[in-house]
């Protein structure tokens, strides 16, 4: 599938450069007197750079194969995180590129949404929140809900999350992974 | 359940019919005539960058096909009415462009064009800076010309800069592929993806455009002695609301424009479509002396409620028409 620059739009996929890129931000430029462009700011969806590029109305490019599925998460094996297709069972083994930060919220049995390309896995995108059990953390201190203060807590994921003084280890905590912060006790 | 509403709001819809009950109230008092010359005809525009939309006209349901042109801009159809000694009009409806859709475009606009006897450039100039300061909440908007604004926004020199120079400057805003060799391509690319978000402060009518751009504008000479075209283009919050000319009115340098398009289209593979030989005709008999703009009137509309898509101003986008 090839799309023209004027068929360009948010969230679009395409070939550039032989990388897959997803379209994030797309402007029609035409000056009264002049030819029309379309400014485009792009991710490049194996890097995660982003760029901006202006095509001519008769420049064409070249669809990716790319799609969204989610799946649920099933186990590391030391090089691969495998990951399961609910309904079909089909399973993808994606490497520590393709998961990158996603690993430390990476919990069995969680649903993920998975990115792949030709049918290989290159992103994984962890839910806005998840719950994990807290492993190791300092002692809370009863009676100290209140007050400010915090202390790291090593979770059972392998993520480092600051987190208030009364918490115990295995807790289990909301947090938010765009940011990283304790939300709640689940 | 299909999609039927409007995408603008009925505030707003009200809010344009106010601005449009004005901008005809200013042409009133402003003794200038109303017209509505066909948007239909069996001519289009020569402008290469401009794309007509093709409609089939059929004496009988079953007959060939005429094929017709929806008018890009009214300015064809004014100037044989001006050559006609009507005097100062104003035509304000819809136009229409295929291929133009984005946050600033819609392939059927309205548009607002008038011309004024005995005016030039300079003089229109204020004239548009009236009617627009009536209905925006904007200061005295500033004059700079074509080169000045390159100097000032990028420290280039356009008379001295290769096209090889204007390339690389461009490149290091923005990645793009284009015909090295295309000056004005190059320059429009600067203008609109550098240039003007740079105008985002300050309402500002560029002037003097480089002759090579001068569309139907006329030739003058600029205070370096350089030709620049007689042709000016307003720019508000750094969008491109009005672009104005002091008319050109010899016919065979009209003649001479039009053929170029004609040329350029073949060039570039686009297609050829019949040309407006009545206005060069119009021209032989005699355009007075007089200078005309053509403005966006769906913009101004958008800059007065302080909207950032066409669609929250027009009942109906083409996708939802």
């Amino acid at each position: 599938m090839a799309y023209s620059a004027n068929q360009l739009k948010n969230g679009l996929k395409v070939m550039l450069e032989g990388d897959p890129c997803t379209m994030q931000d797309v402007e029609f430029v035409k000056p009264g007197k002049g030819q029309a462009f379309t400014r485009v700011k792009m991710r490049n969806l194996l890097t995660g750079r982003v760029w901006e590029r202006t095509f001519k109305a008769n420049e064409s490019l070249e669809g990716a194969d790319v799609m969204d599925r989610d799946m649920e998460y099933l186990y590391n094996d030391g090089e691969l995180y495998h990951f399961m297709v609910p309904v079909t069972f089909e399973q993808y083994g994606a490497d520590m590129t393709a998961v990158g930060d996603a690993a430390k919220w990476l919990k069995e049995n969680d649903t993920c949404m998975v990115t792949l390309w030709n049918d290989n896995p290159i992103a994984i995108t962890v839910g806005n929140f998840v719950e994990l059990e807290v492993m190791e953390t300092d002692p809370g201190m009863k009676g100290d809900t209140a007050q400010g203060g915090s202390k790291p807590a090593k979770m059972t994921t392998g993520a480092v999350v600051k987190v208030p003084l009364f918490i115990e280890q295995g807790d289990i905590l909301k947090i938010d992974t765009r940011s990283g912060d304790y939300v709640s006790r689940a | 359940m299909r999609d039927w509403k409007p995408a603008a709001s009925v505030e707003n819809l009200q809010k344009r019919a106010a601005i449009l009950a004005l901008i005809r109230q200013y042409f009133t008092e402003q003794q200038v005539l109303e017209v509505d010359a066909a948007v239909l005809s069996q001519c289009a525009v020569s402008d290469p960058f401009i794309d007509s939309l093709e409609v089939n006209f059929r004496g009988h349901p079953t007959a060939e096909a005429e094929l017709c042109y929806l008018q890009t801009s009214p300015e064809y159809a004014m100037k044989r009415l001006l050559a006609a000694g009507i005097g100062s009009i104003y035509q304000m409806g819809k136009v229409f462009r295929s291929g133009e859709e984005g946050r600033f475009h819609n392939p059927e606009f309205t548009m607002l064009e008038w011309y004024r006897l005995e005016f030039d450039d300079v003089a229109l100039m204020k004239d548009v800076e009236q009617l627009v300061r009536s209905i925006l909440a904007i200061g005295p908007i500033r004059r700079c010309t074509y080169a000045d604004i390159f100097m000032e926004k990028l420290g280039i020199d356009i008379n001295q800069s290769s096209t090889e120079q204007l390339a690389c400057e461009m490149h290091r805003h923005v990645e793009v592929e284009l015909d090295p060799d295309d000056r004005d391509g190059w320059l429009n690319l600067l203008m609109s993806h550098v240039i003007e978000p740079m105008l985002k402060d300050e309402p500002v009518f560029i002037t003097d455009y480089p002759a090579s751009q001068s569309a139907l504008a006329r030739l003058k000479a600029a205070a370096d002695g350089v030709p620049v075209a007689a042709r000016f283009e307003l720019f508000v919050e750094g969008i491109e609301l009005a672009n104005g000319y002091h008319e050109l009115t010899d016919p065979q340098e009209q003649q001479r424009r039009l053929e170029a398009d004609q040329h350029t289209r073949q060039t570039l593979g686009l297609p050829q479509r019949p040309l407006e030989q009545r206005l060069v005709s119009a021209l032989e008999v005699g355009l007075p002396d007089c200078a005309g703009v053509a403005l966006g009137v769906d913009r101004l509309v958008m800059l007065a409620l302080q909207v950032t898509h066409i669609e929250q101003v027009i009942p109906f986008t083409f996708r939802n028409a």
